[in-house]
């Protein structure tokens, strides 16, 4: 029975092609019921395709799909009443109120929330006459929320909850979100967004290329560093890049790498790391950057990659 | 609390979105009946145009002015040469009347309103001159409704509109929810697919009793058509063509990706109708071997039983073939479009 099990989501070498190119490539996912678990990745590494197909909008080339411990090719109907799904990019009617929209949707539903709790849990009250073409972007993605949430879902897919928005619209999408995880909902979300994936989830799998090459909490995959610090430099023209060895031999230094005139060190003792960075270039005013952070998700991204995670 | 079935939803969401657009609301009421409008009164005295005479200025013009000003009918311009060459060329008189002996009529023989206004211009000149008839004659004018152009061009225009508001409300909307990936959300809810496709089809009928009225309401009330036949025919033909072409603007929208790219497949399918199917003339205009194929067109049939109702008062028997006809366009356009139909 689907809720004896603790999985509430479970895919296996899952295949996606678009003619010769592979979107997909043998991915694997388990998630658990009530967490929040991060899809992670630069665009294009996969990620929507991903969703789509777990959201059963898509069929995937091959590989194995289990949502909340049933099959998308027999339990479709029962199966998108439990789903609460929020695309990238939906425009809703443009000439439909907040309250008209999300009674529409709620009409596809055997059982949630009433009209007025859906809006008045997602803050839009004030807005409930208000035509969807005269929202901001933050509400409009609020409203999307508010349709993915009118069916009660056990499982909430998200692709991109917060991009194109505002710093503060982010926030109140992001508490949004931790009040739905306090209530023991699952959620699937996707983004590009390190610090998104940091804020709100409880696991993370980074995909690049349509694979997951590392999976587990972010302390853990901040760990997997074997540092918290990360030091980022830069040095003005004429002045030699001292080589890779002489960097990675720095007291405190565990990895470094080299690229134009600068470097980026991983350091577990900023204290030791620093002043030696100093004394190995020793010309006065060589370095145009030196700047120091906590190690993030994106370090473990560019770490696995090579690559930033928001290539512009 | 309004009623929360999904298709009474999406039909009423469907309306809210069409009565919030004020370009669409003016294209299905209001521009059908300024048509009708205009229409009307260009043709208002169809039946007996008046004939516009110039006359070459000169010493005599003043009393031949008088002579043929007498009686309704004729309206005089008393021109120079050069006015009168250029008022023949533009057609702005019919006929120009240089007096003396003889008098003479010039005229451009190719336009039949100059060969009228010639005999009815000599008619008044001979008459004022003293000639007789030599047989007694009376005529009868006749204008009874049901036999004007504009009683002949209302059921066109009526067929035009449910051809143009089914295709454009049923195409536009449905590409426009598919551009804006609102297709592609519905489809991640429970909503039946069988639903949304039939609150279209609700919501066109609903646009329907209203474009209906809007336009028969005011030809009747303003130009006395009349409506010959039974109501409950002409309401089934408009039912029955409102459906079909909705059925049309499906299939059109089924695949096209952009608005532009229906806006283009609507008009591929409608001008041609609005040329051949006898919406302004008749197609009776066009050369025998193309008859067979333009009596095939969806919008000939509707036009034909629409005609049929209103002016010849016939019932549906006499009518059969073109419920056939729009049924079989029906039947073709639902199949097809559902089988074609993309939902992202």
């Amino acid at each position: 029975m689907p809720s004896d099990t603790s999985t509430a989501l479970q895919c296996s070498g899952l295949v996606k092609r678009y003619g010769d190119v592979l979107a997909v490539d043998g991915l694997n996912l388990e998630v658990q019921r009530g967490e929040c678990f991060g899809l992670l990745g630069p665009n294009g590494a996969g990620k929507t395709t991903t969703i789509e197909i777990l959201e059963g909008l898509l069929a995937a080339d091959a590989g194995d799909v289990q949502v909340l411990g049933m099959r998308w090719n027999t339990d479709a109907a029962r199966l998108r009443q439990r789903l609460g799904i929020q695309l990238q990019e939906t425009q809703l009617n443009d000439k439909l109120s907040v309250e008209e929209i999300v009674r529409l949707f709620r009409s596809f539903y055997t059982q949630g929330p009433t009209v007025k709790a859906v809006i008045a849990s997602v803050g839009l009250e004030s807005k409930r006459k208000a035509w969807y073409s005269k929202l901001s972007g933050g509400q409009k993605q609020r409203l999307a929320l508010a349709c993915a949430l009118v069916g009660n879902p056990d499982l909430l897919f998200l692709d991109e909850p917060s991009t194109g928005l505002d710093p503060q619209s982010r926030r109140q999408v992001w508490d949004l979100l931790r009040g739905f995880k306090e209530q023991g909902k699952t959620i699937l979300l996707t983004t590009h967004y390190m610090d998104e994936a940091q804020a709100l989830c409880d696991r993370v799998a980074i995909v690049d290329r349509g694979k997951v090459i590392a999976q587990g909490t972010p302390l853990e995959l901040i760990a997997s560093l074997g540092a918290e610090h990360v030091v980022s430099f830069a040095l003005r023209e004429g002045v030699e890049v001292p080589g890779d060895e002489t960097l990675r031999a720095l007291p405190g230094v565990r990895r470094a790498s080299l690229h134009d005139a600068g470097g980026t060190l991983i350091v577990s003792h900023l204290h030791e790391a620093l002043p030696a960075l100093l004394r190995a270039v020793a010309v006065p005013d060589a370095f145009t950057l030196l700047t120091t952070h906590s190690a993030t998700l994106e370090d473990v991204f560019v770490s696995l990659t090579g690559r930033q995670l928001r290539e512009e | 609390m309004p009623s929360m079935h999904p298709l009474w939803q999406l039909t009423a969401a469907r309306f809210r979105e069409f009565l919030r657009e004020p370009e669409a609301v003016f294209w299905v009421f209001a521009f059908p009946v300024l048509l009708t409008c205009a229409l009307g009164l260009a043709f208002r005295s169809q039946g007996r145009p008046d004939v516009i005479a110039g006359i070459m200025a000169g010493p005599a013009a003043v009393t031949l002015e008088q002579t043929l000003t007498k009686e309704p009918g004729v309206r005089v311009r008393v021109l120079d040469r050069a006015g009168a060459d250029e008022a023949l060329r533009h057609g702005a008189i019919h006929v120009l009347v240089i007096p003396g002996s003889p008098v003479t009529y010039e005229l451009d023989p190719s336009r039949p309103e100059s060969r009228v206004g010639r005999y009815v211009v000599d008619e008044r000149i001979q008459a004022a001159a003293g000639r007789q008839s030599a047989v007694p004659v009376s005529e009868r004018l006749v204008s009874v409704p049901g036999s004007r152009y504009i009683d002949w061009v209302v059921p066109g225009l009526l067929g035009m509109n449910i051809m143009g508001t089914g295709m454009w409300s049923v195409g536009f909307s449905v590409v426009q929810a598919r551009t804006r990936k609102l297709l592609k959300r519905l489809m991640a809810t429970p909503m039946q697919r069988s639903h949304f496709l039939l609150a279209q089809m609700l919501a066109r009928l609903i646009f329907l009793i209203l474009e209906v009225g809007a336009l028969l309401g005011f030809a009747r009330l303003v130009f006395g058509i009349p409506i010959n036949g039974s109501w409950l025919t002409l309401t089934g033909f408009c039912l029955l063509g409102a459906v079909t072409f909705s059925g049309l603007g499906l299939l059109v929208a089924s695949r096209a990706k952009t608005v532009e790219g229906v806006s283009g497949l609507v008009n591929l399918v409608m001008v041609p109708m609005w040329i051949f199917s006898g919406v302004f003339f008749a197609s009776e205009n066009f050369p025998d071997p193309m008859q067979p194929f333009i009596s095939l067109l969806p919008l000939t049939a509707l036009n034909e039983a629409l005609r049929g109702v209103m002016i010849d008062g016939v019932g549906i028997r006499a009518l059969a073939s073109q419920a056939a006809i729009l049924s079989s366009w029906l039947v073709v356009s639902f199949v097809a479009a559902l089988k074609l139909f993309r939902w992202r």
